[in-house]
C-alpha cells in the first residue's frame, strides 16, 4: 500500500491534504482501514463544529468494533462527506479519495504530524 | 492466558499466501479475514466459503461402554446416536453451568461391541473438556483420547457445496443427512466427510491429517473456482452463525448458565438411561425455567445503524433489563443484529420500547424470535 506524498498524517491514522483557501479533506489511511475491516457506520462532525487536534470528533464502526475518529487539526468544519455516511464502504475501496471524511477550516497544526514517508514506517512498525 | 506463542495450524503459510488478516483466536493463530468479510459472508450465503477450523478440539472416545461414558458424561442420549450420525449436546457441571457445547459423531461400531465416537469441543475449552472426560470415565471400560493434533478440520459451506464436494470425491453425498458423518475419500486424501457447520446453510466439514491439509484445500480451491469458492475468516463465520441464531460459548454460553436458561433445554435428556452429571441441577434449572423464567435469550434488530456490541446494556423505560452477548452488522438483513438475554416481561417479539445503550445513546431496537435468518430448503 502506498501513502500519498502531498498528504500529511497523524499518528492516529488520519490523513490531512494540502489547504486550499486555508481547509484542508481530512480522511482515515488505507492501513487503518484495513485495520478495521469493513467499515459499516460512520459518525462524523456536524459543518460548524470546532474540532482539535488529537481529540475525538466522530466514530467508525465495523464488523467486529467501534473506532473513535481523531482530528488531526484544530479547526471549524466545513463540509462533511454525505457520500461516505450512505455509503460507508467507501473508506475501505477509496480511504485517500471518495472515502475522505470531513473538510475543516485550518486554525492551528500540531507540530507533529509526519510526512507520508514517516507515516509508512510509522505504521509498518 | 499462557505467555505462548500462538499455535499454528497445518495451512497457517496458505493462509499468509492468500494474503489473510491473522488474529489470535483461543490461542490459534487464525484466519479472521482474506479480503471483506462482507464478501466473504456473502458468498457463503449465495455460492460457497472455505474455512480452516483445524482449532476445534477433536477427542475420540472408544471401547466397550463409550456409548455409557458419554451418556454419564453429557447431557444428551448419546447412546440413541446411530452409526455414521452426529449430534449436538453440551457438557454440564454438577451445578449445571455450562462447560462446552459439543458435537458428537458416531464413527464406527465394531462386531466384538466396541463403539468409536468423536467429541469436538471448542478450542477455548478442548482442554476443560478433555479433562473432565478423563475424569468422568473413571469406572468406565473406554479410553478418552487427546486427538487434537490428529486432525486439521476444513469446512466448505454454502449452496455450491455439495457439487463442490461431488467433483472430488465417490462418497454418497445424497444419502449424507444433516448431521450425519461417514469416512471417506476427497481429492484422494482420506476424510472423515461431515454434513455438518456453523454459518446457517448447507454445507461440510472435513476432517482430515494435518499433512493432507494444504492438498485438500488446494483441491477444493481448484473445484469451486467457476462457482464462486472463496476462502473465509472467523469473522464471516461469527456473523453466519449470528444470522442463524447459532450460541458462541463464551458469549451466549458460560459455566454460570444451564442449558435451560439458554433456551436449549432440548439437548438435556432425562428420559435417558442411567444418571448424569448436572442431573438433579438441570432439573430444578427445567423447574425454574418453566414457573418463573429467568432472562430469555432474544434477537434484536437495530431501527438505526449504530452496532450493539457484547456486553452493552438493553434498556427499556429507563431502566436496564437485559444485555448483549453478541453484535455485528447484518450483511444479509443489512441493519445491525444482536443477541441479547432480556427479563422475560420483555421478551416476546414486537415488546414495544427496547433499545441498547449505545455508548450512553439509547438506540431502538426491535424484539424478534431467532433466528434472524433460515435458509430455503
Amino acid at each position: 500500500m502506498s501513502n500519498p506524498k502531498e498528504l500529511r498524517y497523524s499518528k492516529e491514522h488520519e490523513w490531512l491534504s494540502p489547504a486550499e483557501d486555508g481547509v484542508s479533506a481530512v480522511g482515515i489511511t488505507e492501513h487503518a482501514a484495513n485495520a478495521l475491516g469493513d467499515v459499516v457506520f460512520v459518525q462524523l462532525p456536524e459543518v460548524g463544529d470546532s474540532v482539535s487536534a488529537g481529540e475525538t470528533c466522530g466514530e467508525l464502526e465495523s464488523t467486529k468494533s467501534v473506532s473513535d475518529l481523531y482530528s488531526p487539526v484544530t479547526g471549524e468544519v466545513t463540509e462533511v462527506n454525505e457520500d461516505v455516511v450512505n455509503d460507508p464502504s467507501l473508506v475501505n475501496s477509496a480511504p485517500f479519495e471518495g472515502g475522505w471524511l470531513f473538510r475543516v477550516r485550518v486554525a492551528e497544526e500540531p507540530a507533529d504530524l509526519l510526512s507520508a514517508d514517516e507515516y509508512t514506517a510509522f505504521s509498518a512498525g | 492466558m499462557s505467555s505462548t506463542a500462538p499455535r499454528r495450524t497445518a495451512l497457517d503459510a496458505l493462509h499468509r499466501s492468500l494474503g489473510a488478516t491473522m488474529t489470535d483466536f483461543a490461542g490459534w493463530d487464525m484466519p479472521l479475514r482474506y479480503g471483506s468479510e462482507r464478501d466473504e459472508h456473502n458468498a457463503v450465503r449465495t455460492k460457497a466459503g472455505l474455512f480452516d477450523l483445524s482449532h476445534m478440539g477433536e477427542i475420540t472416545v472408544t471401547g466397550p461402554q463409550a456409548a455409557q461414558l458419554l451418556n454419564h458424561a453429557l447431557v444428551g442420549n448419546i447412546a440413541s446416536v446411530g452409526v455414521g450420525r452426529a449430534r449436538y449436546t453440551m457438557i454440564c457441571r454438577a451445578d449445571g453451568g455450562i462447560l462446552d457445547d459439543l458435537i458428537v459423531y458416531r464413527l464406527a461400531e465394531t462386531e466384538a461391541g466396541s463403539s468409536h465416537f468423536m467429541v469436538v469441543a471448542n478450542a477455548s475449552n478442548a482442554q476443560v473438556v478433555l479433562d473432565a472426560l478423563v475424569e468422568r470415565s473413571a469406572g468406565f471400560d473406554a479410553e478418552v483420547r487427546d486427538d487434537r493434533d490428529a486432525y486439521a478440520l476444513i469446512a466448505v459451506q454454502g449452496p455450491e457445496s455439495p457439487g463442490i464436494l461431488k467433483s472430488l470425491t465417490d462418497a454418497d453425498l445424497d444419502g449424507l443427512k444433516y448431521y450425519a458423518g461417514l469416512p471417506g475419500t476427497v481429492a484422494g486424501v482420506p476424510a472423515l466427510i461431515a454434513r455438518t457447520g456453523y454459518t446457517g446453510e448447507d454445507g461440510f466439514e472435513l476432517f482430515v491429517k494435518p499433512e493432507h491439509a494444504v492438498e485438500l484445500w488446494q483441491a477444493l480451491t481448484k473445484a469451486g473456482e467457476g462457482v464462486g469458492l472463496v476462502p473465509c475468516g472467523l469473522s464471516c463465520r461469527d456473523t453466519l452463525r449470528l444470522e442463524a441464531g447459532m450460541p458462541l460459548y463464551g458469549h451466549e454460553l458460560s459455566t454460570s448458565l444451564t442449558p435451560f436458561d439458554a433456551g436449549l433445554g432440548r439437548v438435556v435428556k432425562f428420559e435417558k438411561e442411567g444418571d448424569f452429571v448436572g442431573r438433579e441441577a438441570l432439573q430444578e434449572a427445567a423447574a425454574r425455567s418453566e414457573a418463573n423464567p429467568p432472562r430469555v435469550l432474544v434477537g434484536l434488530i437495530a431501527e438505526g445503524r449504530r452496532v450493539p456490541r457484547a456486553g452493552y446494556p438493553v434498556v427499556a423505560g429507563g431502566e436496564v433489563i437485559g444485555e448483549v452477548t453478541s453484535g455485528a452488522p447484518s450483511p444479509t438483513l443489512g441493519k445491525p443484529i444482536a443477541m441479547a438475554y432480556v427479563d422475560a416481561a420483555h421478551a416476546a417479539p414486537g415488546t414495544p420500547g427496547v433499545g441498547v445503550n449505545i455508548r450512553g445513546t439509547h438506540e431502538p431496537y426491535e424484539v424478534v424470535a431467532l433466528p434472524f435468518y433460515k435458509r430455503q430448503k
